[in-house]
């Protein structure tokens, strides 16, 4: 079928396109980007008033299939992903059982096939388990569609066991993503460590529990020579960290979540559960080096971690509450927050949001190149709309920003050039 | 709510209050033909406890011998705690003497409905057995929701619900006096 | 006499939200309920008919004692619920042993619970009134104003005074709820302990830190000593019970470095012989049992602020 987008404001940092252009999708892919497109087609777009980008794509969501279905499927977590924009997202590993071998990662691919909405990457584990102990067969997932590794949820405690994984990860030109954690010196913390959480008599997870593991792992991936990804980068200590780094090394990239830029410690007054996370929110001052990270390069990625807990798990004591909030459909209007307070311009939100991940996972897409596949996220960016419960596609509710007005969302949705979602409805 | 009050008249001046609790002190003492020790002068927190001191001084200034004096905050004891809008500020309450076996004479401003001097009885009741108790007050106006009765009266007013009767002493309000006022609008 | 209304609220979940003006107010009151604990009938009606639920999820004898006593002397009936220590050691929640007992329509709930802010949780589930009888390590609001009426009580003030808090402070709901309340009425508040069990940034709520003890109560007006548990050591906050005495036992040796009239404060119950010797304990400065009588006029004032007056629901009818 041919889709022909016209009169939108498209802008691709792949080619340095910011302006308005029309595309043309013909048969899965883009066949034409050009200001004039004579050809007819079967459907026309009118992207007046929008911004079109290239799909975008979010290294870090936890489905929760296999295992935890009842907090987040495949489908509804498709469904929550389309409606933020996404057109890509990789599974986290941390499933039951584990995505530590090629069952699992074939698994996921099958049911997002099934689901048939956005595609879907698996994220093979590290270790067997996730437990730090044994390497998983990372050949084998590499075959079966992992595009990179990680033990997300957990650190690999066992310095020896990570220079292993990665000296062993690098032969297969495998990106190792990072979930950067000292648990000895967490302790029993559940917010950030600060004044905040001195004057509510919490444990407090200082900034050191992050920093620290993020040196520990750079160095030794500079040691194997391996392609290593920082998750959920939170404060101002990793962020330095990186910084340095990236001076010596090409193989390092970083990414950080809207909760990082948008809330601090502070929040945590109202003892919202919603706002528990790990890393936890931080302080003014590390929302700071966040932000002026993302505008100069010391981190390359926008990503959602968003981890689905239903009501009753959260609805708990501070204390015993799981850790994680949703974000897969709400990371595009924060991140829209940080053009609108100038901190970085629409070309470099989407280089943040599409054509970085693609680029660091070695996928063919984060662009609207003639030839491409068709992923592509229409975008208005001034539409309003309210977070509730109707609205959230996800089965968990667990967002802090819960009846929070938000500006900014995805309108349409191409998925390898079959539209998936018009005028914010899916397409039956 | 004073603003919402106009004075009518005025009922009693300063000297007709010394007369009339000089006229209560030699009541008590006629009715109560006893050692000053066996009775106690208790006012009612807030005017009635400055009342029960001046009756008290009168008593001995004709007996050479005061009689104890207490003072009783009766909010507690108060049924309509959770209908009024305003929280009652809780006053100190001071009987520092054994009632038991003793007349205690109460002593407040104004008798009206009568449920101010039922919360006084079971307060004071609270703290012992007294002999008898006998209620003193400087105006009657009338109204009485409960069967209580004065036993020394200091005027009798007949008033109408829209009129308030006040009692104005030099201790709390810098003068003496007792004045009508009556509600301006029939607002509240 | 016109009455001011300022209490207007339905729970007492802390100290740090409460002004001036409303710790005024609530010691003022104090007196005249503790006036009621010296007569023969140690029984004022003005709660009767209310029901108030003790649901402790910690154990703590005194505290519920002294808030069971409060209410029963306002002749209010209590129901006490010794619950499992949290949600998921017994399998229901927090929230839905609240609906629960409201739904048996009591008008007060008095919690005591392990997890911060679960006070505050649970306040936004119920209708009924909250009070926080210690939620953690955050408040035990009670305990600070019945510290605060004790030393009012002896010294006629409290702007100007120096309290010392000595212990495990980062621990410690009583320090904190305290540092709240003496700084907003004016007091110059110093913590004293070994750093390890000093929070981080406690200096931004405006008290002096010191690791050393006779700093600390060389010019103390007063001092609220802590109770230290032994658990901490094996957390290694501390190498031994031995040194921990060493550096912070308030005995009578150590005490000739204070001032003469030093009130000697603590909120129970003692480990005599590790924070707090015995002959200090018992000694003249000590007011400790005082603070257990005023714990009870305390709570019996709070009770009263929150349990009569229109309920918010009335009031908007």
């Amino acid at each position: 079928m041919s889709i022909l987008i016209k009169n939108a404001r498209v802008i691709d940092p792949s080619q340095s396109i910011d302006e308005k252009i029309n595309i043309l999708v013909e048969d899965g892919k883009i066949s034409k980007i050009s200001k004039n497109i004579k050809e007819t087609a079967k459907v026309v777009i009118d992207a007046e008033n929008k911004i079109v980008t290239p799909g975008l794509i979010d290294m870090h969501t936890h489905v929760r299939e296999p295992g935890y279905e009842y907090k987040e499927d495949i489908y509804t977590a498709s469904r929550a992903a389309a409606k933020g924009g996404f057109t890509t997202i990789c599974a986290m590993p941390n499933s039951n059982p584990a995505c530590d071998s090629q069952g699992i990662a074939e698994f996921v691919k099958k049911r997002a096939k099934e689901v048939n909405l956005i595609n879907i990457i698996p994220i093979g584990a590290i270790t067997k388990k996730r437990e730090g102990i044994e390497l998983a067969e990372l050949a084998d997932l590499k075959e079966a569609g992992c595009l990179a590794i990680s033990d997300d949820g957990n650190s690999v405690r066992n310095s020896g066991v990570l220079r292993r994984a990665m000296e062993y990860a690098s032969m297969l030109e495998l990106l190792v993503i990072s979930h950067c954690e000292d648990s000895n010196l967490a302790g029993n913390g559940v917010m950030n460590e600060s004044f905040i959480s001195t004057k509510l008599g919490f444990g407090g997870i200082p900034n050191l529990v992050e920093s620290i593991i993020v040196s520990r792992d750079i160095m030794i991936a500079e040691l194997t020579g391996t392609k290593l990804h920082i998750a959920h980068v939170s404060c101002k200590e990793s962020v330095e960290i990186i910084k340095q780094a990236k001076k010596k090394s090409t193989k390092l990239s970083a990414e950080t979540c809207p909760h990082y830029f948008s809330l601090t410690d502070e929040y945590l007054t109202t003892f919202d559960t919603n706002a528990k996370v790990n890393p936890p929110l931080r302080t003014k001052e590390d929302v700071k080096f966040i932000k002026n990270a993302l505008n100069d390069g010391t981190i390359d990625v926008i990503a959602t971690d968003h981890a689905p807990h239903i009501e009753s798990e959260k609805e708990l004591e501070f204390n015993d509450a799981p850790f994680g909030m949703i974000g897969l459909q709400t990371t595009l209007a924060l991140s829209i927050k940080l053009v609108d307070g100038k901190i970085i311009s629409w070309p470099r939100l989407i280089e943040l949001l599409s054509t970085n991940p693609s680029r660091i996972l070695g996928l063919d897409k984060g662009s609207l190149k003639e030839g491409k596949m068709a992923d592509i996220t229409i975008i208005d960016p001034d539409c309003e709309w309210v977070v509730t419960k109707e609205t959230i596609e996800s089965k968990s509710k667990n967002t802090p920003f819960i009846n929070s007005k938000m500006k900014g969302c995805a309108t349409d949705l191409l998925v390898n050039g079959k539209i998936i979602l018009k005028n914010s409805n899916f397409i039956a | 709510m004073e603003n919402q009050f106009k004075e009518k008249s005025k009922i009693l001046n300063k000297e007709e209050i010394k007369r009339t609790l000089m006229r209560i002190a030699h009541e008590i003492l006629e009715k109560n033909n006893v050692d000053i020790n066996g009775i106690a002068i208790v006012g009612i927190y807030c005017r009635g406890s400055f009342l029960a001191q001046r009756i008290a001084d009168i008593i001995k200034d004709i007996k050479g011998q005061s009689p104890e004096v207490g003072v009783l905050d009766i909010t507690l004891y108060r049924d309509d705690l959770t209908q009024i809008a305003e929280q009652p500020v809780v006053h100190s309450t001071k009987i520092s003497f054994d009632i038991t076996n003793k007349i205690i004479v109460l002593v407040d401003d104004v008798l009206f409905t009568g449920r101010t001097v039922r919360c006084a009885l079971d307060e004071l009741i609270d703290f012992g057995r007294p002999k008898s108790i006998q209620l003193a007050v400087l105006v009657d106006r009338g109204h009485r929701e409960l069967p209580i009765k004065a036993d020394f009266v200091g005027k009798n007013i007949p008033t109408s619900t829209k009129e308030v009767v006040n009692v104005r002493l030099e201790e709390a309000d810098g003068i003496d006096e007792v004045v009508l006022l009556e509600k301006e609008n029939n607002g509240e | 006499m016109a009455n001011k209304t300022i209490w207007k609220r339905k729970d007492l979940l802390g100290i740090e939200e409460l002004t001036k003006e409303e710790i005024h107010l609530i010691l003022n009151q104090t007196f005249s309920f503790k006036e009621i604990l010296e007569r023969p009938i140690k029984k004022v009606p003005t709660l009767r008919g209310k029901t108030i639920a003790l649901i402790f999820f910690e154990a703590s004898t005194r505290t519920r004692f002294s808030f069971e006593l409060a209410a029963k002397r306002l002749s209010a009936d209590t129901v006490s619920f010794a619950a499992a220590s949290s949600s998921t050691v017994k399998g229901e929640t927090l929230k839905d042993t609240a609906k629960n007992i409201e739904a048996m329509k009591v008008d007060l709930v008095i919690l005591r619970h392990s997890m911060p802010g679960s006070s505050y949780m649970l306040s936004r589930y119920l209708e009924a009134g909250v009070v926080n009888a210690g939620d953690g390590s955050h408040e035990h609001p009670t305990q600070a104003l019945l510290d605060v009426f004790s030393i009012y009580e002896k010294k006629k003030k409290i702007e100007g005074l120096k309290i010392s808090i000595i212990g495990d402070v980062a621990h410690s709901r009583v320090a904190r709820s305290n540092i709240f309340a003496l700084k907003k009425l004016g007091a110059e508040v110093t913590i004293c302990g070994p750093k390890t069990l000093i929070p981080v940034d406690i200096e931004k709520l405006g008290v002096n830190v010191t690791y050393n003890l006779d700093e600390a109560i060389k010019d103390a007006d007063a001092i609220n000593i802590l109770r230290i548990q032994k658990e901490r050591q094996k957390e290694t906050y501390f190498p031994s019970i031995r040194e921990y005495i060493k550096l912070y036992g308030i005995t009578e040796e150590r005490l000739k470095k204070a001032k003469k009239d030093v009130l000697i404060m603590h909120p129970g119950p003692i480990n005599r012989g590790i924070e707090l010797f015995q002959e200090v304990a018992d000694g003249a400065n000590s007011i400790i049992l005082e603070q257990v009588t005023n714990g009870v006029a305390v709570r019996m004032a709070v009770l009263y602020l929150l349990c009569s007056g229109e309920t918010i629901e009335e009031k908007e009818k």
